[in-house]
């Protein structure tokens, strides 16, 4: 799983930082960072959730 | 399936609709899925109406929810531009525009509509905003060069599109009958703060009066057209486009005579059961939230999502299996550059304390604080803290607790 980030739409809400912390990080210069672009199987429910819990439906996910 | 569910019935193509019919999907539903919408549109997402949508930056396919090929593969019986008009619990129908049908379970999701200002039927430039063809018929106002716009109400909506008509070059003036604007979501202290916002962008901002008459005028031989409005206290302000931000009303009205209980919203238990078999989500969901022992209503962007997601489930769930909907609100609103968030709760006693940053500079986090109790984290551009907040929110954090983790930011 791969997880893609549109920056053009991302506006750091940083809703997707406090579901998985291990994967998303908006940093103090309010940027969004991709901790982990290839998270494992493991987080795939916490990868399902930011994506439909971004406002900004910036996130998307490729198998 | 549990209970043996063949078809569910979900009455709202909005947000909370949306993300119930991928969610059943998703957890495996493989039963017939009817999604009925009561506008003509396949589901999209209001957000962007009231900003990037409203300034011209995005058209309609951003604004779409999912895409044409997500959508197809939710395999929906996808009822657009009808309107459920009645439903009979005991006897397991529901009726769409008059006519009845019978529903194995069933997810309201209906949202809620604009409350309007009296009198104002069938005025031109007179507007409310919730739908894409009430932010079409805005947008269009403004490209055919409107000068000047009246918000009514300094909530949310109306500060989002006061917002948006500056940056397109409107002057606009905000009028609210109560003295603290953003005083009810925010509190007083920090409703000034955002009302500073505003009036640092030249918005001319009234507040503590009411609007007594909206003036009209020929609009162009037929029907009349808004020229201005005179408030309660004498004046008058031109303007040749109105909106009026003054709150919504759930959409409950069909259900009269079904069997639920409809108190300001559909009401559910702390599950989002509503009756058995029948399950409500968003903006029209009133439920008992465990999290704080009270019944409440959210009329949030992300609720509707988490909502329409935890209604799906309660009805694949036996009760046993059926788990408490205990979110802590959060919502986010974007103003010129400003970045508003809010994370939990605030109250009118809260103590309230600016955390980090700077007020005047208008970046900076405040808590809300009560009885030794974190209620709420106000963030404007500060979303990292924010969302930091947040989790010490949904952890049930002391005060204490939350100052001292604020207290290593800086």
């Amino acid at each position: 799983m791969r997880v893609v980030v549109d920056y053009d739409l991302c506006e750091s809400n940083a809703i997707c930082m406090q579901i998985a912390p291990d994967v998303f990080e908006v940093r103090d210069d309010d940027f969004l960072y991709v901790l982990d672009e290839n998270p494992g199987d493991d987080r795939r429910a916490a990868m399902e959730e930011s994506v439909q819990r971004c406002p900004k439906q910036a996130i998307s996910l490729e198998d | 399936m549990p209970q043996g569910r063949e078809r569910i019935t979900i009455v709202g193509a909005s947000l909370a609709g949306y993300w119930a019919a991928e969610t059943l999907r998703r957890d495996g539903f493989e039963g017939a899925i009817s999604l009925i919408g009561d506008e003509a549109h396949e589901p999209y997402d209001r957000p962007p109406l009231s900003k990037k949508y409203l300034a011209g930056d995005v058209e309609r396919d951003r604004v779409d929810l999912g895409n044409a090929e997500k959508l197809a593969a939710l395999d929906l019986d996808l009822r657009l531009g009808q309107r459920a008009t009645g439903l009979d619990v005991a006897a397991r129908t529901l009726e769409v525009d008059r006519v009845a049908e019978p529903f194995d379970g069933l997810i309201i999701a209906t949202g809620a509509r604009c409350r309007t200002l009296p009198g104002t039927d069938g005025v031109a430039g007179v507007h409310t905003l919730r739908t894409v063809d009430d932010a079409d018929a805005v947008r269009t106002a403004m490209d055919a060069g409107a000068r000047r716009m009246v918000v009514v109400g300094a909530g949310f909506i109306g500060a989002e599109v006061a917002s948006t008509a500056v940056g397109r070059g409107l002057a606009v003036t905000m009028v609210e009958a109560l003295e603290a604007p953003f005083g009810r979501v925010l509190g007083v202290e920090m409703g000034a703060v955002l009302a500073d916002v505003h009036r640092s962008h030249g918005v001319d901002l009234r507040t503590g009066v009411g609007v007594d008459e909206v003036l009209t005028g020929p609009d162009g031989g037929v029907g009349t057209r808004v020229v201005g409005v005179r408030l309660a206290d004498g004046s008058e302000v031109a303007c040749d486009l109105l909106v009026a931000g003054i709150g919504v009303i759930p959409n409950v009205d069909w259900l009269e005579g079904s069997g639920l209980e409809v108190a300001d919203g559909v009401v559910c238990d702390e599950t989002c059961l509503a009756a058995p078999g029948v399950v409500a989500a968003g903006d029209v969901a009133r439920w008992t939230n465990a999290r704080y022992g009270e019944s409440m209503r959210v009329e949030h962007w992300d609720n509707a999502v988490q909502q329409g997601v935890h209604a799906a489930r309660r009805l694949l769930q036996s009760d046993e299996e059926a788990q408490p909907f205990t979110p802590v609100p959060w919502f986010w609103s974007d103003q010129y550059d400003r970045k508003v968030q809010l994370a939990g709760r605030t109250h009118p006693d809260a103590e309230v304390r600016v955390v980090t940053g700077s007020v005047d500079e208008h970046r900076f986090v405040t808590y809300y604080g009560l009885g030794g109790r974190f209620l709420g984290a106000l963030g404007m551009n500060r979303p990292r803290h924010v969302m930091q907040s947040k989790g010490l929110l949904e952890q049930d954090a002391s005060w204490d607790e939350a100052l001292a983790f604020a207290a290593d930011w800086d």
